[in-house]
């Protein structure tokens, strides 16, 4: 892909502010791009940044969180820069976002209808008659049944698929360029939660958006993107092409994540692990961030946080063992 | 001799005698009603686990997966008896405890207990994690204070946690370690049943898999029994040994781990199956699973279809399908399936 980034984020650091002086750094120094029509991944257990990426992306960040420095540009416009009002008008129509749990996410005193010509009403300014047009034949677009008669139901007469089938169809109603997904199978079953990929995926190719989504499920991942960030402790450690990211793994994160998935498709007896637990984001170790878990840790690991560096093309990784283009098998 | 009847018997593995099942499932049922209009009658019923019939033989992991409003959790607090059943019997250890009443099952609880999903919700943010172990061994009144102290310090090391820990209260530990909290409560009465109601499906894959080992080994050393509810059926593969599959009330297909995993053959069964996203790099395009991509949602419970109860969202369902309840038939020795595909008529 030698064309323009659609989404451009550099040195990205969210911090909240929290009691006693200390300091969340939950996003610290994220940088990367998102091109048109591609589907990223961005990867990491609780904690780890993922959701707050996001949501910087989309300027909803609250007190007593701010983002503190850098840089999001999408089609060459700083979005950092932007007012409050051109901001609002950015989020939905260029970027629009699919939020984990839809029974939050909707209003629950207003119509299914209600809500999605607000959005369209809001952004293409057209009158009520030709958005709820416009809203049906979205709903129809996302598989929803009987679309005249779910317009005017509440969210609670939906199901849990339904809804989020109702979020994808306000997430696109005003044909976003990127659409970002933040855990959209999450709180689904396992039938459903294809049914809402293959969705997704198809919405994707069928209006060219570019998709960002965030997920904590390796297999997801494999199966429907083509390029994956794992994030851990608010910084990226490991960022390839899918494929290549699953197939010659190389930071001791990505690897323990890999080996602590049960799989359905062979059989071990123990499952490996991570020992310990992730640090709070406002009491990072000085060193690397992943050292006090990690099974390869040097004493370098302890005195610095080591960079994202470039081991092949396209396939960077935060990790000393590979200082020298070495692997984990080194002594050294 | 009724099929199910039939079924039961023939679901003990042949070298296994009737001493080896520690609880027995018979046409269990449990249903609960609708209240409606402005006297509260009774309207209509969910029925929320309708007609299950299955036994679990000591020291294995039985899995019972399911999506969402399938039962899977109504059936293990049935089992408990948390919720009373509305027909059919749990006998636990040669005792019929279905009816019996609250004050004569409390000193069978002893030796059956549940860990919940939620190490959030299931903690008493106000007492400390030393006084949430104890109260169990309280409750059956069993031992001294003294004793009581030394049997809660040896069961926090068993899972994993330090004797400084019981001071703490449960906001000061992660969900992996709360998890490991309410396992060591279930556990310090020594009981022999464990029911674990997605014990781990609120916890991040590297802490999940702590969790996961640690029942492993927990079962290993005290011999214990789990039935292991969960909706990820990888999880529940890693840990069964036997797995159940429940839809609207009802297992559809119960076998070995290996069979189940291997040759599934309830529709539903292979479509939940070839619904999971696998990383599957390594092997040859030709050996990937079809997949079967269901069709709409769950029906519901209160208004579930005639016959069977998977036949809206079947690829496979025919007429008969609708007019009629498969039976849970053994197809293959220990290989059990409720599905019109593999009867003839």
């Amino acid at each position: 892909m030698s064309m323009q980034p659609l989404l451009d984020v550099e040195q990205l650091k969210t911090y909240f502010y929290l009691n006693q002086n200390q300091v969340a750094k939950a996003v610290d120094g994220i940088s990367f791009s998102v091109f048109p029509g591609e589907t990223v991944a961005l990867v990491g257990e609780s904690g780890s940044g993922k959701s707050i990426t996001a949501l910087s992306i989309m300027q909803l960040i609250n007190k007593p969180g701010k983002i503190i420095e850098g840089s999001i540009t999408m089609n060459n416009q700083e979005l950092l820069k932007l007012k409050p009002k051109q901001m609002t008008s950015i989020r939905g129509n260029d970027i629009g976002m699919i939020f984990q749990e839809p029974m939050t996410a909707l209003n629950p005193v207003f119509t299914i209808g209600n809500q999605i010509t607000e959005i369209i009403r809001k952004h293409k300014k057209v009158n009520r008659r030709v958005a709820e047009i416009r809203a049906v034949s979205l709903l129809k677009v996302v598989g929803i049944p009987r679309p005249e008669e779910i317009m005017k139901e509440y969210p609670h007469q939906l199901s849990g698929g339904m809804r989020q089938r109702v979020m994808i169809a306000m997430a696109i109603s005003c044909d976003p360029q990127l659409l970002i997904a933040d855990e959209p199978t999450t709180a689904l079953d396992v039938t459903i939660q294809a049914q809402i990929l293959d969705l997704m995926v198809e919405m994707q190719e069928k209006f060219q958006m570019a998709l960002l989504l965030i997920t904590h499920d390796l297999g997801v991942v494999y199966e429907y993107t083509d390029r994956v960030m794992v994030m851990y402790g608010g910084q990226i450690v490991e960022q390839a092409p899918t494929k290549q990211l699953l197939k010659l793994t190389r930071h001791p994160y990505t690897q323990g994540l890999l080996a602590s998935l049960p799989k359905i498709d062979e059989d071990v007896d123990r499952l490996g692990t991570i020992k310990g637990t992730v640090p709070p984001a406002y009491n990072f170790p000085i060193g690397c961030r992943f050292a006090t878990r990690c099974p390869f840790v040097m004493d370098k690991c302890k005195e610095s946080n080591p960079e994202l560096k470039e081991l092949d093309t396209g396939h960077f990784v935060r990790c000393y063992l590979y200082e020298d283009g070495g692997s984990t098998n080194d002594d050294d | 001799m009724t099929m199910i009847e039939r079924n039961l018997e023939s679901s003990n593995l042949d070298n296994r005698t009737d001493k080896d099942i520690l609880v027995e499932v018979k046409n269990l049922k449990k249903y609960f009603p609708i209240k409606g209009g402005i006297l509260k009658r009774t309207i209509g019923q969910v029925k929320a686990v309708d007609g299950v019939s299955f036994s679990i033989i000591k020291g294995e992991t039985l899995g019972v997966v399911g999506e969402s409003g399938s039962g899977k959790s109504t059936l293990g607090r049935v089992i408990l008896r948390l919720l009373d059943p509305t027909e059919g019997n749990v006998v636990f250890d040669d005792v019929d405890i279905s009816y019996l009443s609250q004050r004569k099952i409390r000193p069978q609880r002893k030796d059956m207990q549940i860990v919940f999903q939620d190490p959030f919700a299931s903690l008493n943010s106000k007492m400390s994690v030393g006084q949430l172990v104890e109260e169990p061994l309280i409750v059956q009144g069993l031992l001294s204070k003294k004793d009581r102290v030394k049997q809660v310090s040896e069961i926090i090391t068993k899972v994993g946690l330090r004797k400084g820990d019981l001071q703490k209260y449960p906001h000061e530990f992660s969900g992996g370690q709360r998890q490991r909290i309410s396992i060591a409560r279930a556990l310090v009465v020594n009981p022999k049943f464990v029911i674990c109601d997605e014990p781990v499906s609120a916890l991040d894959v590297s802490i999940q898999a702590q969790v996961l080992n640690l029942m492993k080994d927990l079962q290993e050393e005290l011999g214990l029994t789990y039935l292991f509810i969960a909706h990820d059926l990888s999880v529940v593969k890693h840990i069964s040994d036997r797995v159940a599959v429940m839809y609207l009330g009802r297992f559809v297909e119960l076998a070995s781990k290996k069979a189940l995993y291997n040759n599934a053959l309830h529709p539903y069964t292979r479509a939940l199956l070839s619904s999971i996203p696998v990383i599957d790099i390594d092997k040859e395009p030709a050996k990937k699973v079809e997949k079967i991509k269901l069709q709409g949602d769950l029906p519901s419970p209160a208004n579930p279809p005639s016959g069977c109860t998977f036949r809206t969202r079947c690829p496979y369902a025919y007429d008969r399908c609708t007019s009629e309840v498969p039976e849970l038939i053994e197809l293959e020795e220990n290989h059990f399936v409720a599905c019109h595909l593999y009867t003839e008529k």
